[in-house]
Order: structure tokens, then sequence, then C-alpha cells
């Protein structure tokens, strides 16, 4: 198989879904300020969008519905995002910085 | 004339020797979106300053959109550029225009997950998710339809109807809910 066919393989996109959401994980458990992690949860999520879009493209039978999920997860994220942004302002008038460490009071 | 016959012409490219040259552009296509996601990414998850993170976020989606594109959902590649690199880009723009403190202070001592650990806890993850993808036999069926942006259409607004309406009561109240937090202790 050619290096240029690979457009046309299903583990070509499944390794680039995987490589996206290690950078996900790697950004979520290293970055100490809230918008970086809501940057990598954001590749989280298109990595698990690029999972449904490939088997949508080569495995399943109709090829509607993981554009249809993929549509559901997109209006998810928007709206996480947003939540995401205002809890991250409401922290920040409170507390003065949005590092995580500074934020232990809210452990419970 | 015949297109058949221009084909001996010197200097008359035809369909057939253009079909090779044009499989070749779109690997190469395809290779530079793959480079683009993924560097895109790695910026993301690992700039020092978050202005370059959220660039770097927006570099990674749009090779993701272009890899919706191969994947034949040109519809989805569009609402990708919107939603993704239009809005959800913007908006953590706009985080970290409103709540980065001024003075850089200095940060603390790192956590135990922020070093090597961190990197073999992703790796873990990323090795563990290509071996499953690579060693699972997927079953393939055949298609019942093309997926064309009419059908997906009629299924939003029959089969998957509830879902629709769901998702845009979701939106609604995420709105609400995010003016609500936004606006509370605002004088302060």
């Amino acid at each position: 198989m050619s290096i240029l066919n690979l457009h046309n393989n299903l583990e070509t996109y499944l390794i680039l879904a995987a490589v996206l959401f290690g950078m996900g994980i790697y950004g979520l458990v290293t970055r100490r300020t809230l918008v970086g992690m809501l940057i990598a949860s954001e590749l989280i999520l298109v990595a698990s969008s690029i999972n449904f879009m490939a088997f949508n493209r080569f495995t399943a039978p109709d090829p509607t519905m993981g554009q249809i999920f993929t549509l559901f997860i997109m209006a998810i994220a928007a709206a996480e995002a947003a939540i995401g942004l205002s809890i991250t302002i409401a922290v920040y008038r409170n507390y003065k910085s949005v590092d995580t460490e500074d934020l232990v009071d809210l452990n419970g | 004339m015949n297109p058949a016959e221009w084909s001996w012409l010197p200097g008359v490219l035809t369909a057939n020797d253009l079909s090779g040259y044009a499989d070749t552009a779109v690997g190469i296509i395809f290779l530079i979106m793959v480079a683009t996601t993924v560097i895109g990414g790695i910026i993301a998850c690992s700039a020092e300053r978050l202005v370059r993170a959220v660039a770097g976020l927006a570099a990674c989606f749009i090779g993701v959109a272009a890899i919706y594109y191969y994947l034949n959902s040109p519809f989805v590649a569009i609402m990708q550029m919107l939603i993704y690199v239009g809005a959800v880009c913007i908006v953590i723009a706009f985080a970290i225009m409103l709540a980065t403190p001024e003075d850089n202070k200095k940060p603390g001592p790192p956590g135990p997950l922020s070093g090597p650990l961190g990197l073999i806890t992703a790796a873990l993850a990323t090795f563990g998710m290509i071996g499953l993808a690579l060693n699972t036999m997927f079953k393939v069926h055949p298609k019942i339809n093309m997926g064309a942006v009419k059908t997906i259409g009629v299924e939003l607004l029959t089969t998957h109807s509830m879902v629709f309406e769901l998702i845009s009561m979701v939106l609604l109240i995420a709105i609400i809910g995010s003016l609500v937090i936004g606006r509370h202790g605002r004088s302060k």
C-alpha cells in the first residue's frame, strides 16, 4: 500500500484519532489553568468525532448516522465551551486567578 | 475532434493522463492536512502561552475539517469550520482575554503528573487505542445509501427529531445558564 493511498484506509483515521486523544489527555493532566484544560478537552471531543466519522465512512451501513452524531457532538461541544467560559470568568472574579492550585477550596 | 485522438498530440493532456496526477495530489494534500492536525494539536496541548495554544487549536480544527472532507462528508466539514474554528476558538480566546491575570506570577511547584508521568499517561492511552484499532477486525457492512446532505436533513427531522429538539433545548439552557453564571458577582 502506497503512502499516497492512506486516505482510503480505516486504520489511518483511527490512529490519528488516538494521537489526538492522547494529546488531549496530556494537556488535561499537565495544564495548570482552567482555560488550558478547556482547550485539551476540545481535542478529546474532536478525536471522538473523527472516530465516529471514520467508522461511518468505512463500516457502517447507513452513512448519515455518523454525520448526525458528529453534528450532535459539535452542538454539545459548543454548549460545553460556553458554560466553561462563564464558569472560568466566575472563578476569576472570586479568586482573581484561574490557576488550578489556587482553587483548592473548591475541592469540597 | 474526438477527445480520444488528442492524446498523441504533443502538449495536450487528456483526462486519462491527468488522473494519475490527481490521485497523487489528493494523497499529498491528505498528508499535509494530517500534518496540520498533528502539529496544531501538539501546539494546543503544550504551548506555554495560552494564546498560542488557541492558535494551534484553530489549525488543528482546520486540519480536522479537511479530514472530514476526505471521509465523504463535506457538510460536516463546513459545520466544523463554522462551529469549531468560528465559534469555539473565539469563545476560548474571549476566556483568555477576560480571565487571565495581568501580572505573570510564578507558578508553584509542579504537580506529580506534570512531568514525564503525564507523558507516560498520554502515551499509554494513545498506544492502547492504536493497538486496539490495529488488532480488531471490523465488520464492513454494505452501504444502504450515499449519505448525501438531503438524506441527513430528512433523517434529522424524522428518525432523530426528538434528539434534534432536545439538543436545541440543551443549547438554549447552556446560553441562559452561562449568562446567569457570568453575570453573578459582576459588581466585584
